[in-house]
C-alpha cells in the first residue's frame, strides 16, 4: 500500500509528487505514454520569458531521479475502485494492481481537435496548421516553410479555434491561445523578418504576468498585424495558397485575404479518460468534463470523492505558472489529508 | 306537408348555415386572384374534379391520412363524418323510396320517423340501416367522449384550447346523436316503426311509461342541438368540416399557396380539423417550446392573437406538414405570413459586382456557402467530376453569393430576390445545361424560385446515381455499415430519398431506423429558426443523434453540410457526406 498514487506524468504530476516527497511521503506516478513530461514535451518555448520547454523537462526529471520516485509509464489507468476500509485498487494496462491511501489525478488536458472546425480545411488543406504543429516545427526545423514547401510571404493565425465556440459545444475560453498566438507571432517575425503576420482575434486576453507587454512588442516592435473578426472560412486556391474570408468588425468590412500558411490557435479540452475515472470514483464534472474541486477558491485540489485530489489542467485550462502553483497547493492538501492517518 | 313547431330549431340553423357558408365562401373565391378563378373555371369540368371528389371521399369522410397515424383517432374521425354523411344519404334515400314525395322540406328526412309510422317490410329494411349506422356514429360520438379522458390512447398528447363557440359546437354535437336514438326510439316505442336498436330502446321507454310529452321532448332537443350546432359551426373550429372539401376542390385545381397571405392562405387556415397530429410530429417540444406547432399558428391566425416570437419559432423541417391529414402547406404557410411580419433592413447589397462570366460550361458546380464551410464535401464532388472527365465550372468558387433561400425563409423576401436575380444571371450567363449544387437548401430554391427553364437541377447525390447507372464511375463495396440521415430540404422538401441509398446500397450496408425518409428527423441546424438558442438547438440534436446511432453504425451519411456540420459536435460516430464515401469507394 502506497500513500499516493498520481495518475499522470506531465508537470502536474511530476510537481505533485516532488512537493509529496520534500514533505516525507511516498509516492507513484502512472503515466500512460512512453516518456514522462506531458505535453510540454511536444512544445519549443515558453512564454513569457521564451525559455526552452525542453529545459524545464529536464529540471523535472533531474528532481524525480534525485527523490528517486517511481514512474511506471505506458500504463493506462482502466478503473478505480474505492475500498470499503476507504482505500483505492487502480486498475490499469499492465497486470499489477496498484493500491493507494489517496490518488491524485493529473491528467492534464488534451488538444481540440481542429478537423471539427471543418471550415478552415485542417487536415484538408497541407499548409493549414495547428499551432501545436508549429511548436512542432519551430523545435524540429532549421528553416521555416510551409508544409508543403511554400516560401512564407504571409502568414496567418485564428484565434478561439475550439474555445469560445458554441458551434462546436465549447463554451469556456482556453486563456493560453491568445499568448501563444502572440508568442508564435513573434517568434515567425524573428525568423523571417520579411513575413507578413496577421492574427484575427475576438478578444485578447493578456491575463498573466508579462502577458500584455509581449502584446504590445508584438505590434510595436515586431510588426505583427492583430485584425478583429472570425475568420469564417479557408478555401486553397489554385496556387496552393490560402484565400480565407473574415470581417473586419473594426473597420466594419469585409476581408478576403491570401496566405501561405494557416496557423489555427487551438484549445484545450478535458481528456476522455476524466469521464472514465469520475465514473468509477464519483467525482464531479462540469459541461466540458473538467473535474470541479470541492472549493474554487480554498481547496481547489481537493474533489468531491473523499481521498481523491486533482492537481493541474484537470480542472481547467491553466498555464505552466498556475499548473505548478496548483500542483504544490494540491500535494499540501494531500500531506494535511493523510497526516492524521500516519500519527495514528 | 308534415309539420311540428319542434322542426324550427333545426330548420332555422340549417338556413343559417347555408347562407353564412355560402357568402363565406363566395368572398374567398371572388378575392382569389384572376389566375386562380380561370384555373377554377378551366379544370371544373376535367378529371381533376372527379379526382378532388375521390380525395374528399377519402380524407373529408373516411380520413384514410389519420387512420395511418392512428387507427383509434382515425376511426373516431371516421365514423362521425362518414357516418352521419351516410345518415343523411341514407336517410333521404328512404324518405323519396318510401313516399315518393320529391319536394319535401329539409325536416321530413331529418325527422322521419317521427312523422312517418308504417311498418311495411320496405320501412323495416331501412329502419334496420338507419339504427346500423347510428350505432357507428354513437361509436364515433363514444371514442370522442373518451378522448377527452384519455388523449394518449389515440397518439396524442395535447391539443388545442376550446373557445366558447367550439365548446357549444361540441357539446352539441356530442348530443344530436345520444338525442337522436332516444327520440326515436320513444316513438318506436309507440308505433314500432324503428329497427332493431330503437324499437327495443322503445320497448324500454314503454314499460317506464314514457308518453307523447316525454317523446316530444326527445326530438326538441334533437332538434336544438342540430340546430345550435349548425349556428356556432361557421365560428368554431368546426368550420374545417365544409372549408376542407373546398380546399380540396381548389388545390386540385391547380391552386397554390402564393408569397403572400391571401384568401386561400384563409382557406387553410380554417381547413384545420385541430388533429393535433401535428404536435406530436414537431421535434421543438425537445427544446421545451409548446406552443409553437402548426395547428397552435393556424389557431392564432384565427383568433387574430398571433405574435411574431410564434412566427419564426420553427425549424420550417415540415415533419408536420407531411403528417398533415388535410395535407396543408405549413411550411409555405409560414413563410408567407414571415413575408408579412417582416422588416426591411439595409439589404442594398449594391457591393455585388454585375455578374459577367467569361468561361461557358455545359456542367455547373455550385457547392454553396454552407459546403464551403465543409471544404471535405467539395473536394470530394471535384474528385468525382474529374476522375469521370466532367468539364464543368465552379461557379461559386470564390465570388459565391447566398442562394437567397436562408433569407426566403426568415421572410426577407425583397432581399432574397436581390440575391436570386444576382445569382441566377450569373449561371444563365455560364450557358450550363446541368447544375449541379451540394447543398439542399441551394437545390430547392434553385428548383422552386430561380426559373431556370430547361436547365437540369441536380444534387450531387442524384448526379452520382446517374454516373453510377450509367457507368461512367466504378465504385467497390466496403464492409462499412451506414446509417443514411435524410436532410429536410433534400427529402421532405425536394422528394429525393431513393438516389442517396442506393448510392450506399453500392457503397457498403445500409441500416434502416424508425424515423427516416418522410418520417426523418431534422438535424436541428435548421436555417428555418433563426431564434432559438444553441442550448435549445443542441437539445433537438442530440434527440435526433440518439436515433441515428441506435443500430450502432460505423458513419452516419448525410447529404447536408449543414447536417454534416451539426451532426458534427459529438465525437462518438463520424459523419460523411455521401459524396465522401463514394470518393473512398472509388
Amino acid at each position: 500500500m502506497i500513500d499516493v498514487i498520481i495518475i499522470g506524468g506531465g508537470i502536474a504530476g511530476l510537481e505533485t509528487a516532488c512537493t509529496l516527497h520534500t514533505q516525507g511521503i511516498e509516492s507513484l506516478i502512472l503515466e500512460k505514454e512512453k516518456e514522462i513530461g506531458g505535453k510540454l514535451t511536444q512544445w519549443d518555448s515558453l512564454f513569457p520569458s521564451n525559455r526552452n520547454a525542453k529545459e524545464l523537462v529536464e529540471t523535472y526529471k533531474d528532481e524525480i531521479q534525485k527523490h528517486t520516485i517511481t514512474v511506471y509509464v505506458n500504463t493506462k489507468v482502466i478503473a478505480i475502485k474505492k475500498q470499503n476500509d476507504g482505500t483505492f485498487e487502480i486498475f490499469t494496462s499492465r497486470e499489477i494492481v496498484f493500491k493507494a491511501k489517496t490518488i491524485v489525478i493529473a491528467s492534464g488536458y488534451s488538444i481540440f481537435n481542429a478537423e471539427r472546425k471543418e471550415e478552415y480545411g485542417y487536415a484538408i488543406y497541407p499548409n493549414v496548421i495547428t499551432s501545436a504543429d508549429l511548436e512542432h516545427m519551430f523545435a524540429t526545423k532549421k528553416e521555416l516553410k510551409a508544409p508543403s514547401g511554400r516560401t512564407l510571404e504571409r502568414v496567418a493565425f485564428i484565434h478561439c479555434v475550439g474555445s469560445r465556440d458554441e458551434k462546436v459545444g465549447n463554451h469556456y475560453c482556453s486563456r493560453l491561445c491568445c499568448v501563444t498566438g502572440v508568442k508564435q507571432a513573434i517568434k515567425i517575425r524573428q525568423m523571417l523578418p520579411e513575413t507578413h503576420v496577421f492574427n484575427f482575434y475576438m478578444d485578447l486576453r493578456m491575463y498573466g504576468l508579462g502577458f500584455e507587454e509581449m502584446y504590445r512588442e508584438a505590434q510595436e516592435k515586431h510588426g505583427v498585424q492583430f485584425i478583429r473578426g472570425r475568420v469564417s472560412e479557408i478555401a486553397q486556391t489554385n496556387e496552393g495558397r490560402l484565400q480565407l474570408k473574415a470581417e473586419d468588425t473594426l473597420a466594419a468590412r469585409p476581408v478576403r485575404m491570401q496566405v501561405d500558411m494557416v496557423v489555427l490557435l487551438v484549445g484545450m479540452e478535458a481528456p476522455e479518460c476524466n469521464s472514465i475515472l469520475g465514473k468509477s470514483c464519483n467525482i464531479q464534472y462540469n459541461a466540458a468534463q473538467f473535474i470541479v474541486p470541492q472549493d474554487i477558491h480554498y481547496s481547489s485540489g481537493i474533489t468531491s470523492a473523499e481521498g481523491v485530489f486533482v492537481s493541474g489542467t484537470s480542472i481547467a485550462p491553466l498555464s505552466v505558472f498556475d499548473t505548478i502553483n496548483h500542483a504544490r497547493s494540491t500535494a499540501l492538501a494531500v500531506s494535511n489529508f493523510l497526516m492524521p492517518i500516519q500519527n495514528e | 306537408m308534415n309539420f311540428n313547431f319542434f322542426v324550427l330549431p333545426f330548420t332555422i340553423g340549417f338556413f343559417i348555415i347555408i347562407v353564412v357558408l355560402g357568402v363565406r365562401f363566395t368572398r374567398w373565391i371572388w378575392k382569389l386572384s384572376k389566375i386562380d378563378k380561370l384555373r377554377i373555371l378551366h379544370g371544373f369540368f376535367t378529371r381533376r374534379t372527379l379526382r378532388a371528389i375521390r380525395e374528399a371521399w377519402n380524407e373529408s369522410l373516411l380520413h384514410k391520412n389519420i387512420f395511418k397515424v392512428n387507427p383509434f383517432l382515425g376511426f373516431m374521425h371516421m365514423s362521425l363524418a362518414f357516418g352521419w354523411f351516410l345518415i343523411i344519404v341514407v336517410g333521404h334515400i328512404e324518405m323519396y323510396a318510401l313516399t315518393g314525395n320529391l319536394t319535401a322540406m329539409p325536416w321530413e328526412s331529418v325527422f322521419f320517423r317521427y312523422f312517418e309510422h308504417t311498418t311495411s317490410h320496405a320501412h323495416a329494411i331501412f329502419a334496420h340501416i338507419m339504427d346500423t349506422l347510428l350505432l357507428l356514429v354513437l361509436g364515433g360520438v363514444g371514442l370522442a367522449l373518451y378522448k377527452r379522458v384519455n388523449m394518449k390512447f389515440f397518439g396524442i398528447r395535447r391539443n388545442t384550447q376550446l373557445r366558447v363557440s367550439d365548446k357549444v359546437a361540441l357539446y352539441s354535437l356530442w348530443a344530436i346523436f345520444p338525442m337522436r336514438l332516444l327520440a326515436e326510439s320513444a316513438t318506436a316505442g309507440f308505433y314500432m316503426n324503428g329497427g332493431w336498436l330503437t324499437n327495443n330502446i322503445g320497448h324500454v321507454f314503454q314499460l317506464v311509461n314514457l308518453n307523447s310529452n316525454g317523446e316530444l321532448i326527445f326530438w326538441w332537443i334533437y332538434s336544438i342541438s342540430l340546430g345550435a350546432f349548425f349556428v356556432v359551426l361557421p365560428f368554431s373550429r368546426y368550420m374545417h368540416i365544409p372549408t376542407e372539401v373546398l380546399y380540396i376542390f381548389l388545390k386540385e385545381y391547380g391552386i397554390k399557396l402564393k408569397r403572400e397571405y391571401n384568401s386561400f392562405s384563409e382557406i387553410q387556415v380554417y381547413s384545420c380539423s385541430r388533429c393535433g397530429i401535428c404536435i406530436e410530429a414537431c421535434q421543438m417540444h425537445h427544446a421545451k417550446i409548446s406552443n409553437n406547432q402548426s395547428v397552435y399558428i393556424l389557431k392564432n391566425i384565427r383568433d387574430e392573437n398571433i405574435t411574431e416570437r410564434k412566427i419564426y419559432n420553427c425549424l420550417l423541417c415540415g415533419r408536420c406538414e407531411t403528417l398533415c391529414p388535410v395535407n396543408l402547406k405549413l411550411n409555405d404557410l409560414r413563410i408567407t405570413l414571415r413575408i408579412n411580419a417582416s422588416k426591411d433592413f439595409n439589404s442594398t447589397y449594391d457591393f455585388l459586382e454585375q455578374p459577367h462570366n467569361t468561361e461557358h460550361a455545359e456542367v455547373v458546380y455550385f457547392a454553396g456557402c454552407m459546403s464551403h464551410l465543409s471544404p471535405s464535401i467539395i473536394s470530394a464532388v471535384e474528385t468525382i467530376l474529374k476522375t469521370t472527365k466532367t468539364p464543368y465550372l465552379f461557379i461559386d468558387k470564390e465570388k459565391g453569393v447566398c442562394c437567397g433561400r436562408p433569407l426566403m425563409l426568415a421572410g426577407q423576401q425583397k432581399a432574397a430576390l436581390k440575391l436570386i436575380n444576382h445569382n441566377r444571371e450569373s449561371i444563365i450567363q455560364s450557358g450550363a445545361q446541368t447544375l449541379i449544387t451540394s447543398c439542399p437548401i441551394c437545390y430547392k430554391t434553385f428548383k422552386e424560385d430561380y426559373e431556370l427553364g430547361q436547365m437540369r437541377i441536380l444534387h450531387h447525390s442524384e448526379y452520382i446515381h446517374e454516373l453510377l447507372t450509367n457507368k461512367s464511375l466504378k465504385i467497390s463495396k466496403s464492409t462499412q455499415k451506414y446509417i443514411y440521415h435524410d436532410p429536410c430540404e433534400l427529402g421532405r422538401g425536394s422528394d429525393v430519398y431513393e438516389e442517396p441509398r442506393f448510392i450506399l446500397s453500392q457503397t457498403g450496408t445500409l441500416k434502416t431506423i424508425e424515423n427516416e425518409r418522410q418520417k426523418s428527423l431534422c438535424c436541428g441546424g435548421s436555417l428555418g429558426d433563426v431564434s432559438l438558442s444553441m442550448q435549445e438547438r443542441n437539445r433537438i440534436t442530440h434527440q435526433t443523434l440518439l436515433q441515428l446511432t441506435k443500430p450502432n453504425p460505423d458513419c452516419i451519411v448525410t447529404a447536408c453540410p449543414l447536417c454534416k456540420k451539426t451532426f458534427a459536435k459529438q465525437k462518438k460516430v463520424p459523419v460523411k457526406d455521401i459524396a465522401e464515401i463514394v470518393v473512398e469507394c472509388m
